[in-house]
């Protein structure tokens, strides 16, 4: 029979029946109505059990190595082989280490040319261990006793008069100190507590990091800037960039830059010509030139760069969770997960023919964030 | 704990007590000699009590409680080789020209971390194995503890008193996935660079906070170089504190309860079956180390892992097709790949990106929160407070087990989302296609895995009734005098039966009244409703086990089936009126 | 002193190595097979012997006047480079229409006869011509350079060591494992099916050999760390971890716990 709580849900007594290790928790009377015995054959119960009985540890099997003194013996020696396998592994793994050249490689079956130095040193070292732990684990379960030992268990929760013993002790703690007449103090006391900790989180968050700002709203493209080539750094001509081309593009100016990466993360852009009339929105064409087209290249969705450019289809696939965006429709999303369209950089060219940035990006580029609409 | 005794056995170590009774002189020099450096740290510690009650601590033998020491031994030596590294490791984002041995990089500009990184892995000496070593036993480990997880779930093992143990479980859990990813995304090579860049579009996602939550992990813009050396704090000394102190936590509670053990003939609530630390489990489970490590190393030795001198240095510009993180985070990855972009929106000038937030930033506090409340929620329902020392088999307790393979299917459909492209190109699919089964599935699959393993559970308990009542078939057929065929049974023996037999039966909470006898609506009327409707959902279609009078029946019915039926559910039992009329069943 | 530390090892790893060999056939994996690269036709081929091939193995689809027709495109200005790569490949002709030709393990014209119908493409509409040799062997090449010029213009679409990636509907971009460097540098100027053009003014016919270096020193496989799983990532390692990993480690487990004999 279990425990019950009163109704406020408090625990006053478990007692799990410690007989049989079997208490089942319902109520009585089940057990002469859960079987249909309206067959006739037996009146009520019978007086059977309710539940069947735990009939204890089954007989013991003897192993191999227990009937027959010749079976430890192979036993031993098998445990002794593979120690020993362990330790010759070992000198291996330090004449391998010695020996051979890291820089060595060899055809090895089914994995091909591989660096010998690694393959060498990480299966003697697997040899050596496994020597040793499967031996342990042979000598274990076929030599150590294996006649199951049994203890006991009791309850988790303490005596009832240790568990009353300590409330007493607390609270006469708590009394002693006069904890509860001294209401100045409690008050005060919580207030000592809790505070301090500030003293050494503050200078942590706060020394964290800077302002954001405007960061993440501006690249450094601006008006004139001549869009080059990533990773050359050379300038481009409208008329290198033929039709299905597709060029990886940075700005002049990253020459300059003192954060290279943290300016290329922003100001990466995608650089493609497409036949004219099958760019559908009039901005699009407008800020292109002749069907040369700047999209950032990092996508609205966490920033990644977005480089899978189909020519054929126009789509702009992102790598990392398969965003779509279609170039022909000013890269609005059409697949996946990002909301809005990549940001248009308006290009124009120089009097030497090269591709320049007209205007930098109108709006931020890459992932969102919460005040992205206001800046 | 001290108050346990241990009912077999001698007791060896008591002798090395000063003051105890020299039982007889020590005949083996070695003894002596043990006995003598076991004395002298006993008289300054005295150790000998607690050493000894652990000495013959039982544990019982199955392999799924090794699961566990999988994933122990696994964040040993990942403890082990982390060390290593760091002796040639720079967590440094400073640039630098490579000029070392690996040939398709010289001249690259990359970081101090990517070089130091590629230095191990061709210019230290067995630097390479011990970053694939490393880098395997991490994911080992995450695997083991999950696989782990499971085995405690399906088996009830986080019940009553183990559920403080399942939530520390829990923490250690999460735990190690930010541990994981912290240490993939050191290297700062292409792959994990673009995993940063992600998780910087992931902070931004947070309403009001966002911008200011990235500029402070970064230290300002993307990618700045603050964030290797902090990620490096963080994946070499804060986590591995916390993970070290939760997890001696963890085995001290599992010290504590005692190893629950699977039901059996002779295994009962209130002890434990096994074999004792001293010296068959010291055997066991300190060679089990040594096997944990030679398979990792064996597997470090012959499969390339992160290859970074591939993947080559983080730029912002270029990225590679197939990328993933490691699979631990591949559901929140999934995740994201999956949420519609409508849920991205603009309001009031300000823009909520739940299309990000939902997967990167809730989604793993709120699973894991989810499975750290499950025993809590499982206790209310079931109003069971008693120990449970004994484990469920899965199929005694057909909604837990429909219910965790529910979730394990929901997280299933996450992690291979986050494959879909390389699905994609293997299976000769479209990654279009893929993603919307995906996202259907995600609603469907679940609910189907629920019903599917429910009806698996029932069926399997049914038919350890059945064996039960009319035993096993011999495939002996008798012909009797009057000329009918039938197949002989054999009844089963009383410990093969008693395996089948031996679980409690499930019962649906009665509900009270609601009101009381003056019609006073009761105050918890409506959580009393909730919980009577949760224990219908959990045990409505309970099957019982077998009892002796339904043996007895069945024998009487000879070799006729039919006669006996299931005990009808506890629903439809008239007990249940009696109940109402009595004072209510309370938990 | 190497040789024999490597031989003595033998003995001892060669069953393992053999054992685990066979577990693990069902990883991708591509066997190495270095090809050389001979892209040099010295036969002069004749436009009429092109037209004649072109009229019974591709007009079905691409028009009497390779103009195109609704089921392909118009050749008119694809260039030699095109019919050198579709048709050297066996890509071309398509077996069936498809959402995108694969590459074929079997070319079905000698390289004459390719270069006839290369020939006559060619003299419908000026287009990218066959590159010339030098250019695409890769050798002299920097690899470095190469590397960082694949990672920023092809690794998106290709994979870090060009082991392929999907496209949008079904589409997909091809290995580049144990791809002629003529035909790499093909596909680059012509920019087949879905692949976008990287014209000689985009990345420098240098710069184009530097990547096929590259990519050659890829195929030499060269797995430092041993296998490498199809280099297709984390997600290749962590179903390696879950089926080999675990599987091993529950596999001793089940031993440990059972009971001698």
């Amino acid at each position: 029979m279990s425990e019950h709580d009163t109704p406020h849900g408090e625990v006053v007594g478990t007692s799990d029946g410690h007989g049989n290790g079997h208490s089942d928790g319902h109520s009585d009377g089940y057990g002469s109505t859960a079987v249909r015995l309206d067959q006739g054959h037996v009146e009520g119960s019978g007086g059977l059990p309710e539940r069947f009985a735990n009939p204890g540890l089954p007989p013991h099997v003897p192993r191999m190595s227990d009937l027959d003194e010749k079976g430890a013996k192979r036993a031993e020696k098998q445990v002794a082989a593979l120690f020993g396998l362990s330790s010759l592994a070992t000198v291996l793994f330090i004449v391998a280490y010695f020996a051979i050249d890291p820089e060595q490689s060899g055809y090895i079956p089914g994995i091909g040319n591989a660096s010998l130095y690694n393959v060498a040193l990480g299966v003697t070292m697997a040899l050596a261990l496994l020597g040793c732990g499967v031996g342990a684990v042979h000598w274990a379960k076929t030599l150590m006793p294996d006649t199951e030992s049994v203890e006991e268990r009791h309850p988790q929760r303490a005596k009832d008069e240790d568990r009353q013993r300590v409330v007493s002790e607390l609270m006469g703690g708590g009394e002693r100190a006069q904890l509860g007449r001294r209401p100045l103090i409690k008050f005060s006391l919580a207030g000592a507590l809790a505070l301090p900790p500030l003293a050494i989180l503050l200078p942590l968050v706060g020394g964290l990091g800077p302002m954001p700002k405007d960061t993440l709203s501006t690249t450094m493209w601006k008006k004139g800037d001549r869009l080059v080539r990533d990773p050359e750094r050379t300038p481009i001509r409208a008329d290198q960039v033929t039709i299905g081309s597709v060029f990886h593009v940075l700005p002049e100016s990253i020459k300059d830059s003192e954060h290279v990466l943290e300016d290329k993360a922003k100001a990466a852009v995608l650089l493609m010509r497409l036949n004219p009339d099958d760019i559908k929105p009039q901005k699009e064409r407008d800020w292109g030139h002749e069907g040369i087209v700047a999209y950032s290249k990092i996508c609205t969705h966490v920033g990644c760069p977005v480089g899978l450019y189909e020519q054929q289809t126009h789509h702009l696939l992102c790598p990392c969770h398969q965003s779509t965006f279609d170039v022909t429709q000013d890269c609005k999303v059409i697949f996946g997960p990002a909301h809005r369209p990549l940001p248009q950089l308006k290009i124009t060219v120089d009097s030497q023919g090269y591709l320049i940035a007209d205007a930098p990006f109108r709006e931020a580029v890459g992932p969102s964030f919460w005040e992205r609409g206001s800046a | 704990m001290s108050t346990d005794r241990t009912v077999s056995g001698a007791d060896p170590i008591g002798r090395l007590r000063k003051d105890d009774a020299e039982p007889e002189a020590p005949t083996n020099p070695g003894l002596k000699a043990v006995g003598g450096v076991a004395g002298w740290l006993d008289d300054r510690t005295g150790a000998a009590k607690p050493v000894g009650y652990l000495m013959k601590k039982v544990f019982p033998d199955h392999w799924s409680f090794m699961l566990g020491e999988v994933a122990m031994y696994s964040m040993i030596i990942c403890l082990l080789s982390g060390t290593f590294l760091t002796f040639w490791f720079v967590p440094s984002a400073g640039q630098v020209v490579y000029d070392g041995s690996y040939l398709p990089l010289r001249g690259i500009t990359m970081s101090e971390a990517f070089r130091s990184t590629v230095d191990i892995s061709f210019d230290i000496r067995g630097g390479l194995l011990i970053r694939q070593i490393h880098h395997w036993a991490a994911l080992m480990f995450i695997v083991a503890l999950s696989v782990h997880m499971l085995r405690v779930f399906f088996t009830g093992a986080f019940r009553k008193p183990r559920e403080i143990n399942w939530v520390i479980g829990t923490i250690l859990s999460m735990l190690a996935l930010i541990e994981g990813f912290a240490g993939y995304s050191l290297p700062d090579d292409l792959l994990s660079g673009t995993g940063l860049r992600a998780a910087e579009g992931f902070m931004r996602s947070v309403p009001v906070l966002g911008s200011y939550l990235s500029f402070a992990l970064f230290d300002g813009p993307f990618p700045g170089e603050a964030i290797i050396p902090r990620l490096f704090s963080i994946h070499v000394l804060l986590l591995p504190a916390i993970l070290v102190g939760l997890f001696t936590a963890h085995i001290g509670l599992v010290f504590v309860h005692k190893h629950t053990q699977f039901p059996g003939p002779g295994r009962t609530n209130d002890n434990v079956v096994g074999f004792p630390v001293m010296p068959v489990y010291a055997a066991k489970a300190g060679g089990f180390f040594f096997i944990v490590f030679g398979v990792i190393s064996l597997i470090s030795g012959l499969v390339t892992i992160n290859p970074i001198w591939a993947y080559g240095p983080y730029d912002p510009s270029p990225v590679t097709a197939g990328s993933q993180p490691d699979w631990y985070m591949g559901f929140a990855d999934g995740a994201l790949r999956l949420l519609p972009g409508w849920l991205e929106f603009t309001a009031f000038g300000f823009t909520f990106s739940f299309n990000v937030m939902i997967g990167a930033i809730l989604l793993i506090p709120a699973m894991y929160g989810l499975m750290g409340a499950y025993p809590f929620l499982e206790k209310w329902v079931t109003g069971d407070n008693r120990e449970h020392h004994l484990l469920d088999r899965p199929r005694n307790n057909p909604t837990r087990t429909g219910l965790g393979v529910a979730a394990l299917t929901w997280y299933g459909i996450l992690l291979f989302a986050s494959g879909n492209d390389l699905m994609a190109i293997k299976l000769h699919l479209s990654i279009n296609d893929l993603t919307n089964i995906f996202r259907l599935g995600i609603f469907v699959f679940p609910p189907l895995a629920f019903w599917v393993t429910k009806r698996i559970c029932l069926s399997l308990q049914r038919k350890d009734r059945d064996l039960v009542l009319h035993g096993r078939e011999t495939g002996r057929i008798v012909r009797t005098a009057d000329g009918k065929f039938f197949e002989q049974h054999e009844p089963l023996d009383e410990f093969t039966r008693w395996n089948l037999v031996q679980h409690d039966r499930h019962d649906v909470l009665t509900l009270e009244a609601g009101t009381d006898q003056h019609g006073v609506v009761s105050p918890t009327a409506r959580k009393e409703k909730a919980r009577s409707a949760l224990s219908r959902f959990y045990f409505t279609d309970s099957i019982n086990p077998v009892t002796p009078g339904e043996l007895a029946a069945a024998h009487h019915d000879g070799q006729g089936h039919e006669a006996i039926e299931a005990a009808p559910s506890s629903e439809s039992r008239p007990a249940l009126e009696s109940s109402r009329r009595e004072p209510p069943k309370r938990p | 002193m190497n040789a024999l530390a490597a031989r003595r090892r033998h003995p001892a790893a060669i069953a393992l190595l053999l054992l685990l060999g066979l577990i693990l056939t069902g990883v991708a994996y591509s066997a190495l097979a270095p090809k050389q690269a001979d892209a040099a036709s010295t036969a002069a081929s004749s436009v009429e012997d092109g037209k004649k091939l072109f009229l019974a193995n591709c007009a079905t689809c691409h028009g009497l006047q390779a103009q195109g027709t609704k089921a392909a495109p118009s050749l008119a200005g694809v260039g030699a480079a095109a019919v050198d790569f579709q048709m050297g490949t066996g890509r071309m002709p398509m077996a069936a229409p498809n959402i995108q030709a694969p590459r074929a393990d079997e070319v079905r014209f000698t390289q004459e006869q390719i270069s006839s119908v290369a020939a006559y493409i060619a003299s419908l509409a000026p287009g990218p011509a066959v590159p010339e040799a030098e250019y695409t062997t890769g050798q002299g090449g920097d690899v470095a350079l190469g590397a960082e010029l694949f990672r920023v213009n092809c690794a998106m679409c290709h994979n870090f060591a060009g082991s392929g990636g999907a496209l949008t509907r079904g589409k997909y971009a091809p290995s580049l494992r144990d791809v002629e460097g003529k035909h790499i540098y093909e596909a680059m100027v012509s920019g087949p099916q879905s692949m976008p053009v990287f014209s000689d003014d985009n990345i420098s016919p240098d710069a184009k050999n530097d990547i096929v270096a590259y990519l050659h020193e890829v195929d030499k496989q060269e797995n430092v760390g041993g296998m490498a799983l199809g280099n297709l990532g984390p997600v290749s390692e962590g179903l390696f971890v879950w089926i080999f990993g675990l599987g091993i480690m529950v596999g001793f487990a089940v031993w440990l716990g059972k009971k001698a004999a």
